[in-house]
C-alpha cells in the first residue's frame, strides 16, 4: 500500500466512522436498561415493549405507511410517465416543473403547499394533504431514475420493435416497459423511503388531526426524550434496511434477466 | 415496375438538407448499396423507408404503393440495425419470433420458423441464450435472423458490420451474399466502407451531401466513376490537370501541363477544349527502370518520392517533371520487399492507352 | 392524352392519401404525447406552479387579525381603516423585511453556516470519493452503498443521534469537561450551540458530496495520473494539476446539492442549536407555524428561493467554465 493510499484509507474509514458510530449509538441504547441516554446499564426489551403498547405511536406508524404507499404509488404513476416523457419528446415545461421541487429546499414546496391548501382549496389539512404534498416531490425522483435508464439504453431497440410490426401500444407494453421495469420498482422503493422519512414537508401540510411518525418522533425528540425514541429509530432503520437489501436483489434480477446490456 | 421507387425525395433538418432531390429505383432480388461519407444522407435514406422519419417533398414507393401514410410497422420492410437493437430481456429465440408473433402467426408456425431462421444463421443451438451471453458476430447474425424471419419485401442494413473486426466482418461478408442469394429478398444496405460496397453489391449508389453521385455496377464505379467525388471515395486514384486537345469515340488526347501529351479511354460528352483532371489508378501504373518503353505513348520520368510497404504490394509515390505526384503499385511476388527502387531513384512511368479517365471539374 | 390527365388523377388522389397518413400520425403521436406528459404536468402544475404563485401573492397581502391573511376586499368598504385593519395589496412585508437589520443578518448567518457545512463536507468527502473511485469495481458498489445508508435511516433519527452523543451526559462531553476542568478551563455544553448544529448540518447532507464527487472521479482516466507521473510530476502535482482541476465539475454539484438544503434547513438548529442559532429556515417555520404571519414569511420565503436561485446559477456556471477551461 503506497503512502498516498494509506493516507485515504484512513480519511475514509474516518469518515465512516463519523457516519455509522451515532447510529450504533443509537441501537445501541434502545437495549439499554436505563432512562438515560448516558451509560450501559442492562441489556432490556423494554422500550420495544413500551412502544408495542403505545397506541399513539401505532396508529402514527400505520397512518404514515398508508401516506408512504399511496404517495410512492401515484408518484411512481406520474414520476414514470414524466421520466418517459421528457426522454421521448423535446419538452421545455414539464422538466423545471418535475425537477425544481426536488433541487428547491423542502421548506419552500412545505409553505407553498401550506397556503395553497388552507387558502385555495380550504382542505382541512390531513392524511391527503400530505399524500398530495409527497406526491409532488417524489415524482422527481421516480423521473430522475427512470430517464437515466432510458438515456442508457440503446434507442434503436424501440424502432426495431415499430420495424419489427409493433404498434406502438405493443412496443411500449412489450420492450419499454420491461425494460425500464428495474428503475420504475426502484423509483416505488425510493419513493416509499422518502415519504415515510419526511419530516419537512410533512410538519407544514399535517394539520392537527392524525399522528403521523416523523412528527410523533419530533415531538418525542423535542419534548420529552425517552428511550423508546431510540427503539422506533432501530425499528425504522431496518425497515430502511430490508427495503435497500429488496432493492438490491431485484435489480440484480432483472439485470440478469434484461442481461446487462439494458443496465449499461 | 420497381420494387422500391424513391422519386424526387428531399429532407431538411432546419437549415441543413440531409437527402437532396434523390431518385433511385431498386429491383426485386436485388443486393444494392447506399455508400457515401458519414453525413451523405444515406442513413437519412434509409430511415424514411424504414418509415422512421418522412420526406419533407418527393415518394417512396414500395410496389407502386406511396407508404408516406404507411407507419414503421406496417411496412413490409425490415431493418438490421447498427447496433442489432436486439431485446436485451428476451431471448434469441423471443427475439428472433418477435416480427412473427406482431404478425399474428400461430404457435406452431412461429416455432417451426424461427428454428429454420436460427439454421439459415447457423445458430441452431442458441435459441435460448440471452442477447448478452453472444459474440458481434451472433448478435448480427440474430439480428440478421430476425429481419428476415417474416419474409419482409425489402430488408434494410444499416452499417450491419461495421462494430466487427476486420476478419470476422470478411466472412459475414461472404455469409450475406450467400444468405441473400438463397433467399432472394432484396437487400439495401447501407455503409461508409467501400471494399465491402464492392465486394457485396449488385449494384450501388454513392451519396455525398444529400445527393446521389453515381449508381452503377461496383465494377463501373470502380473502374469508371463518373466525378471527381467518386473517383477519390472509391479506391486510390492520382490526378492531374488536364484539357482535351482531341476526342474520338476511342480515345481522347489530353494535354497535361508542362507534362505533355496523354492518351485516355474515350468518353461521351467530351469535346476539345474541356478542362478537368486526367485520373488513373495505381494497380494500372507501370513503374520501371527509366530507359525502358521510353518510346511509348503514355510514358514519363520521375523520381521516387516515397514508398510505402504494406505487405502484398509496395505503393510507390512518384514525382514526375511538372512536380505532381503519381501513385504506383508493386506486387511483391517474391519473399521480402521488391527492393527495385529507392527514395530519389529516376523512374519512368507508364499506362495503357485505355487506363487513364478524363473527368470534368 | 385520356391515359395522362387519368394517370395525373390517380397520382392527385395517392398523394391526397398520403396526405391524409401524415396527418394521421402526427395526431396519434400527438395523442401519445398528450397522453404520456399530460397527467404529470397538470399535477404538477396544480401542486407546483399555482402555489407558487399564491405564495408570492401572499406576500403582498395584510397579514389577519388573528393570523393568517386579511380579506383582500374589506367586509364593509368603508369601515376598514376604523376596525384598525387593512385590506388589499401591500408593499408592507417587503418594507418591514428592508426595514430591520436583523433579518438581512440571520440572512448572512444562513449563508455562512451554508457555506462552512459545505467546505466541511468537501474535505471529508474528498478523500473518501477518492478511494472508491480507485479501489476495485466490486469493492466500489459497497463503498457507495455504505456511504448511502446511512442517509437511508430517517432524517430525524439522524440529527436526535447527535443529540446522545453531544448531550451533557454524554462521554464525549464528561471527556471534553475533564480536560478542560484539568487546564482550568470553565466547563462548556457542546449541545444546543452552533458547534453542534454545525455538526448535525455536516452529518445530514455529506452524502450529497461524496457521490457527485465519486461519480465524477470515477469517470476519470488513471492513464492520465501515469501520463503526469512519465511526464516527471510529482505525486502533490499529479494531485493539483490534474485530478483537482478535472474534478472541479463534481466539487461544483456536489457543493450546490449541500449548499442549498441547508440554506433553507430548519430542522437542525430547532434540534440542536440553542435559542441564539436560528436560520432563514427556523424564521420561516415560525411565520407560518407560531406568528402565523403568513405575508412576512412569504417574502421570507420568496427571498430564499432567490438566494436559491443564484447560487444553482453560480454553481452551473463555475461547473461550465471548469469544463470549459478543461476543453481548451
Amino acid at each position: 500500500m503506497s503512502r498516498s493510499t494509506r493516507w485515504l484509507w484512513s480519511a475514509a474509514i474516518l469518515a465512516y466512522a463519523f457516519l455509522y458510530i451515532p447510529l450504533a449509538i443509537v441501537v445501541m441504547y434502545s437495549f439499554n436498561d436505563s432512562r438515560l441516554n448516558a451509560e450501559w446499564v442492562g441489556f432490556t426489551l423494554f422500550w420495544y415493549e413500551a412502544l408495542l403498547n403505545n397506541k399513539e405511536m401505532l396508529l402514527a406508524a400505520r397512518n404514515s405507511l398508508i401516506i408512504a404507499l399511496s404517495a410512492s404509488f401515484s408518484a411512481t404513476l406520474l414520476g414514470t410517465m414524466a421520466g418517459l416523457a421528457i426522454h421521448r419528446y423535446k419538452l421545455k415545461v414539464l422538466p423545471v416543473l418535475v425537477f425544481t421541487p426536488v433541487a428547491m429546499p423542502e421548506i419552500l414546496l412545505g409553505v407553498s403547499l401550506l397556503l395553497f391548501f388552507l387558502q385555495v382549496l380550504n382542505l382541512t389539512l390531513g392524511m391527503i394533504s400530505i399524500i398530495i404534498a409527497h406526491t409532488t416531490f417524489c415524482i422527481g425522483f421516480v423521473a430522475v431514475i427512470v430517464r437515466a435508464r432510458l438515456q442508457g439504453m440503446d434507442e434503436s431497440i424501440f424502432e426495431a420493435a415499430r420495424d419489427l410490426g409493433a404498434s406502438p401500444w405493443q412496443t411500449f407494453r412489450l420492450i419499454t416497459l420491461p425494460l425500464i421495469m428495474p428503475a420504475v420498482v426502484a423509483g416505488a422503493l425510493m419513493s416509499f423511503t422518502l415519504s415515510i422519512d419526511d419530516f419537512v414537508i410533512t410538519f407544514f401540510t399535517k394539520g392537527v388531526g392524525e399522528p403521523i411518525l416523523p412528527i410523533q418522533i419530533y415531538t418525542m425528540i423535542k419534548v420529552a426524550v425517552t428511550p423508546e425514541v431510540n427503539a422506533v429509530s432501530t425499528l425504522l432503520m431496518l425497515l430502511t434496511l430490508i427495503m435497500i437489501i429488496i432493492a438490491g436483489k431485484l435489480e440484480a434480477r432483472n439485470m440478469e434477466a434484461a442481461g446487462g446490456e439494458a443496465g449499461k | 415496375m420497381a420494387l422500391l421507387e424513391i422519386r424526387d425525395v428531399t429532407r431538411h433538418f432546419g437549415d441543413y438538407t440531409a437527402v437532396d432531390h434523390v431518385s433511385i429505383s431498386i429491383e426485386a432480388g436485388e443486393f444494392f448499396t447506399l455508400l457515401g461519407p458519414s453525413g451523405c444522407g444515406k442513413t437519412t435514406l434509409l430511415r424514411m423507408i424504414a418509415g422512421f422519419d418522412l420526406p419533407d417533398s418527393g415518394q417512396i414507393l414500395l410496389d407502386g404503393e406511396d407508404m408516406v401514410g404507411t407507419p414503421p410497422e406496417k411496412r413490409p420492410v425490415h431493418t438490421v440495425f447498427q447496433t442489432y437493437a436486439l431485446f436485451p430481456h428476451m431471448t434469441v429465440a423471443d427475439n428472433i419470433a418477435f416480427p412473427l408473433r406482431m404478425a399474428g402467426k400461430p404457435p406452431q408456425e412461429i416455432r417451426a420458423r424461427v428454428t429454420e431462421a436460427l439454421d439459415d444463421v447457423r445458430l441452431p443451438s442458441f435459441a435460448n441464450r440471452f442477447p448478452h451471453e453472444l459474440s458481434g458476430g451472433q448478435k448480427q447474425r440474430v439480428a440478421l435472423a430476425r429481419g428476415l424471419v417474416n419474409r419482409p419485401r425489402l430488408l434494410l442494413l444499416d452499417e450491419p458490420l461495421g462494430a466487427l473486426d476486420a476478419k470476422l466482418r470478411e466472412e459475414m461478408q461472404i455469409e450475406l451474399i450467400n444468405l441473400q442469394k438463397e433467399i432472394g429478398i432484396t437487400f439495401v444496405f447501407v455503409t461508409h466502407a467501400q471494399d465491402e460496397a464492392l465486394a457485396l453489391s449488385h449494384r450501388i449508389a454513392v451519396m455525398n451531401r444529400g445527393n446521389v453521385e453515381q449508381i452503377d455496377e461496383p465494377s463501373k464505379i470502380y473502374g469508371f466513376p463518373r466525378n471527381r467525388f467518386v473517383a477519390d471515395f472509391i479506391g486510390k486514384i492520382s490526378m492531374m490537370d488536364a484539357q482535351v486537345m482531341e476526342a474520338a469515340p476511342s480515345h481522347l488526347k489530353l494535354d497535361i501541363g508542362e507534362l505533355g501529351e496523354v492518351i485516355t479511354a474515350g468518353k461521351e460528352g467530351v469535346k476539345p477544349g474541356d478542362k478537368g483532371v486526367m485520373a488513373i489508378r495505381p494497380e494500372q501504373v507501370r513503374i520501371s527502370h527509366p530507359s525502358n518503353g521510353a518510346q511509348l505513348k503514355n510514358h514519363f520520368l520521375g523520381t521516387v518520392h516515397d514508398f510505402l510497404y504494406i505487405g502484398d504490394v509496395t505503393t510507390y509515390i512518384v514525382e514526375l517533371s511538372n512536380g505532381t505526384h503519381i501513385e504506383a503499385l508493386l506486387p511483391n511476388s517474391a519473399p521480402g520487399r521488391a527492393t527495385f527502387f529507392e527514395v530519389g531513384d529516376l523512374v519512368g512511368v507508364s499506362w495503357r492507352h485505355d487506363a487513364g479517365i478524363f473527368l470534368h471539374d | 392524352m385520356t391515359k395522362k390527365a387519368e394517370q395525373g388523377r390517380t397520382e392527385g388522389r395517392a398523394e391526397e392519401r398520403a396526405e391524409v397518413g401524415i396527418k394521421e400520425r402526427t395526431a396519434r403521436q400527438r395523442m401519445a404525447k398528450f397522453f404520456v406528459a399530460g397527467p404529470p404536468l397538470v399535477f404538477l402544475t396544480v401542486f407546483f406552479v399555482v402555489p407558487s404563485l399564491i405564495m408570492i401573492a401572499t406576500s403582498f397581502r395584510f397579514p389577519g387579525e388573528f393570523g393568517g391573511l386579511a380579506p383582500i376586499a374589506a367586509p364593509v368598504v368603508s369601515a376598514h381603516v376604523s376596525q384598525g385593519l387593512e385590506y388589499g395589496f401591500t408593499l408592507e412585508a417587503y418594507q418591514f423585511f428592508f426595514s430591520d437589520i436583523l433579518y438581512a443578518k440571520i440572512f448572512l448567518k444562513s449563508f455562512a453556516v451554508a457555506a462552512a457545512t459545505t467546505l466541511i463536507c468537501l474535505v471529508m468527502a474528498y478523500p473518501l470519493a477518492l478511494l472508491i473511485s480507485r479501489s476495485k469495481k466490486h469493492l466500489r458498489n459497497l463503498m457507495v452503498l455504505l456511504v448511502v445508508l446511512p442517509f437511508a435511516s430517517n432524517f430525524l433519527i439522524r440529527i436526535y443521534a447527535w443529540m446522545i452523543i453531544l448531550g451533557p451526559e454524554s462521554g464525549l462531553s464528561y471527556f471534553i469537561n475533564a480536560v478542560l476542568g484539568a487546564l482550568g478551563i470553565t466547563p462548556i455544553t457542546l449541545l444546543f450551540s452552533p458547534f453542534a448544529v454545525l455538526v448535525g448540518m455536516v452529518y445530514v447532507h455529506l452524502p450529497f458530496m461524496v457521490l457527485p464527487l465519486y461519480t465524477n472521479l470515477e469517470k476519470h482516466d488513471p492513464a492520465l495520473l501515469d501520463a503526469a507521473q512519465d511526464l516527471g510530476a510529482t505525486r502533490w502535482q499529479r494531485f493539483w494539476r490534474v485530478t483537482w482541476p478535472l474534478s472541479l465539475p463534481g466539487v461544483f454539484s456536489g457543493a450546490a446539492l449541500v449548499f442549498i438544503p441547508v440554506l433553507g434547513m430548519f430542522a437542525v438548529p430547532d434540534i440542536l442549536g440553542g435559542t441564539g442559532d436560528i436560520l432563514i429556515g427556523n424564521l420561516i417555520k415560525d411565520q407560518f407555524l407560531g406568528t402565523r404571519d403568513w405575508p412576512f414569511g412569504s417574502v421570507l420565503a420568496i427571498m430564499l428561493t432567490l438566494a436559491v436561485l443564484a447560487i444553482a446559477g453560480l454553481a452551473a456556471w463555475f461547473a461550465r467554465s471548469a469544463v470549459g477551461q478543461r476543453a481548451t
